[in-house]
């Protein structure tokens, strides 16, 4: 091995966070598994992400420890519960940079914290911010995933408002040149991606966020594939509301976050009705809690907060610096090893810069299922279709992509098995 | 998993070559079906001379199975009265349906007893299927119509 060296006065290779993948891998019992006779080589996280024994067991030890129901019982299990409950939002909130628990909301998913959002806007809502009607717009981007589309279309169809976007630019990042134009007066809120779950694009938001603050609009940002992925701080963020998944950081399917500016949050009406939202009920009337309880009517997903909360501490541990940087190498490793297959397309940008790591491409005309399918023969497990991304899909003329996407535990040797079992499909439809 | 039970040399064969591909006039029904989970497309046209299948032209994108399917039911069924056609089709649904375990009659089935492998695979099944169910459709629709006119 050659040995190099790195001149002085430049970044030293000690300078960058690092981790122990091999040790890492240790940690998660699925990626010892096979499939169809060969190692598992697991390039779907963008879609969900493997589990460590520490989630797992904190869910295991939570059920066989502490269950109870939350937030109604006197009784000692009771209590526990609602501690780890609890617990589970300041882990969450500290991970985020959230100046408190009480602005981490605890839903099912994202798509639930967007739908969340969206709900609070109306005709009658007695908050100006939130008034929403004929002649109002809302701006989303063409790079969204249908959750962060639909929930504002029906939005629209309720009550008059102008659904408009962000184009993406053939190099597959949001295309901000009409931004004074389309982000203005009228404008009541933006919502858009901060990582793509197709092109792996994360989008610069500063621009945006100052726009946003010059027409008095409200930010939301999509982080279902930020958070997980790269160190995230709500403050130093400016945004005024951010969206994501437990499943995809390494927690429990079932839970997700919607953050919000306190203000916000007190400011928004209620989303779903029922128990523990309530201050009192009375047939000819209710009146609610503050946030977050406001927003979390009945019995919430205990047991996936403290599988959440486990996940935090697992990824805090590791560092979200060192993470960012591993995905980084590997990025740059894959772009290269990808541009060695012949008739193969990237959407999304090509270099590892301002992007995370996922990859969608093309293989000549070969449909992704049957990509897909080959792979699995292999044991390689990628993402095929659109992605619940259509528009993205139809932006750059293709039916379906296949996707690639990486987290912690993926190494070098499974981004050389993608090579290989892609060279297998071209031998199968040649 | 072996590979080659599901891409069966006849079903490349047919996604190389696909047999009567294209939209074609005249035609009494036409209907566009679409897998939403996947995106494969087809838009397929029936022609009826009485109670035959005059035609069956269609037009799509999608896999190698779903594409291949629909060439292989253009083989099939082109020139069967209607009953003879629902009679295969039911055929090719149960073999579909049976997660690998219909044996599937040649006399009946012809080059789409090809597809017995895909039953094995449920993410694959909806594939093989979408031309078909857009032939039911089609069908029915012709039929619809004819009573209209009469």
């Amino acid at each position: 091995m050659t040995t190099l060296t790195i001149p002085a006065g430049m970044p030293q290779y000690d300078d960058k966070p690092r981790f122990d993948v091999e040790r890492v891998r240790a940690d998660f019992p699925i990626l010892d598994r096979e499939v169809n006779g060969h190692p598992l080589v697991y390039l779907d996280s963008g879609n969900t992400s493997q589990k460590p024994r520490q989630v797992i067991d904190a869910i295991s030890a939570y059920y066989a420890e502490h269950n109870a129901n939350v937030a109604r019982s006197v009784h000692t299990l009771g209590t526990e519960s609602t501690e780890a409950y609890e617990g589970a939002r300041a882990k969450v909130a500290a991970f985020i940079g959230a100046t408190s628990p009480d602005e981490v909301v605890f839903t099912k998913n994202a798509t639930e914290a967007l739908n969340l959002v969206a709900h609070a806007f109306g005709p009658h809502a007695d908050d100006p911010r939130f008034r929403l009607g004929p002649g109002d717009e809302i701006v989303i981007s063409e790079m969204e995933h249908h959750s962060n589309i639909v929930p504002w279309q029906l939005l629209c169809a309720r009550t008059g408002a102008t659904l408009r976007w962000f184009g993406i630019t053939e190099s597959g990042r949001l295309d901000e040149s009409n931004l004074e134009e389309l982000v203005n007066e009228r404008t009541k809120i933006v919502s858009i991606v901060h990582a793509s779950n197709v092109l792996g694009t994360v989008n610069a938001t500063a621009r945006i966020t100052a726009r946003v603050r010059q027409v008095g609009a409200l930010l939301l940002l999509d982080c279902s594939q930020s958070v997980p992925h790269l160190p995230m701080n709500v403050v130093d963020y400016d945004v005024d509301f951010i969206a994501f998944t437990g499943h995809k950081m390494l927690g429990p399917t079932g839970i997700g976050v919607l953050w919000g500016r306190q203000a916000l949050l007190d400011a928004m009406p209620p989303f779903l009705g029922g128990g523990s939202m309530i201050e009192t009920v009375r047939l000819t009337g209710s009146t609610f809690l503050p946030a977050p309880a406001r927003f979390e009517a009945g019995t919430p997903p205990i047991a996936q907060a403290v599988g959440l909360g486990a996940a935090v501490d697992y990824l805090s541990a590791i560092g979200m610096d060192a993470i960012q940087w591993h995905e980084k190498e590997l990025t740059a490793y894959a772009l290269d090893a990808l541009a060695t297959v012949p008739d193969l397309r990237i959407y999304g940008p090509n270099v590892p810069v301002g992007r995370g790591g996922t990859i969608s491409f093309t293989l000549g005309g070969i449909h992704p299922h049957d990509v897909g399918q080959v792979l699995d023969s292999l044991g390689v497990q990628v993402r095929v279709g659109h992605h619940c991304a259509r528009p993205i899909c139809d932006r750059f003329s293709v039916p379906a992509l296949t996707r690639a996407s990486f987290y912690l535990y993926t190494t070098t040797e499974e981004v050389d098995a993608l090579v290989r079992g892609l060279d297998q499909v071209r031998k199968v439809f040649a | 998993m072996q590979l080659d039970q599901l891409y069966q040399e006849i079903i490349l064969d047919h996604y190389k070559h696909p047999q009567g591909r294209g939209l074609r006039e005249p035609f009494a029904a036409g209907v566009h079906h679409v897998n939403p989970t996947c995106g494969d497309e087809i838009t397929l046209r029936v022609a009826l001379d009485g109670r035959t299948l005059s035609d069956i032209s269609y037009d799509g994108s999608g896999c190698s199975i779903s594409q291949a399917s629909a060439s292989v039911l253009h083989e099939l069924l082109r020139g069967r009265t209607i009953d003879e056609a629902l009679r295969v089709h039911t055929a090719f649904a149960e073999l579909m349906g049976g997660k690998g375990q219909v044996v599937p009659d040649e006399e009946v089935l012809g080059d789409a007893v090809a597809f017995a492998g895909v039953a094995k695979y449920p993410a694959r099944v909806k594939c093989a299927l979408l031309s078909w169910m857009a032939l039911k459709d089609a069908v029915a629709q012709a039929v619809a119509l004819e009573k209209e006119e009469v």
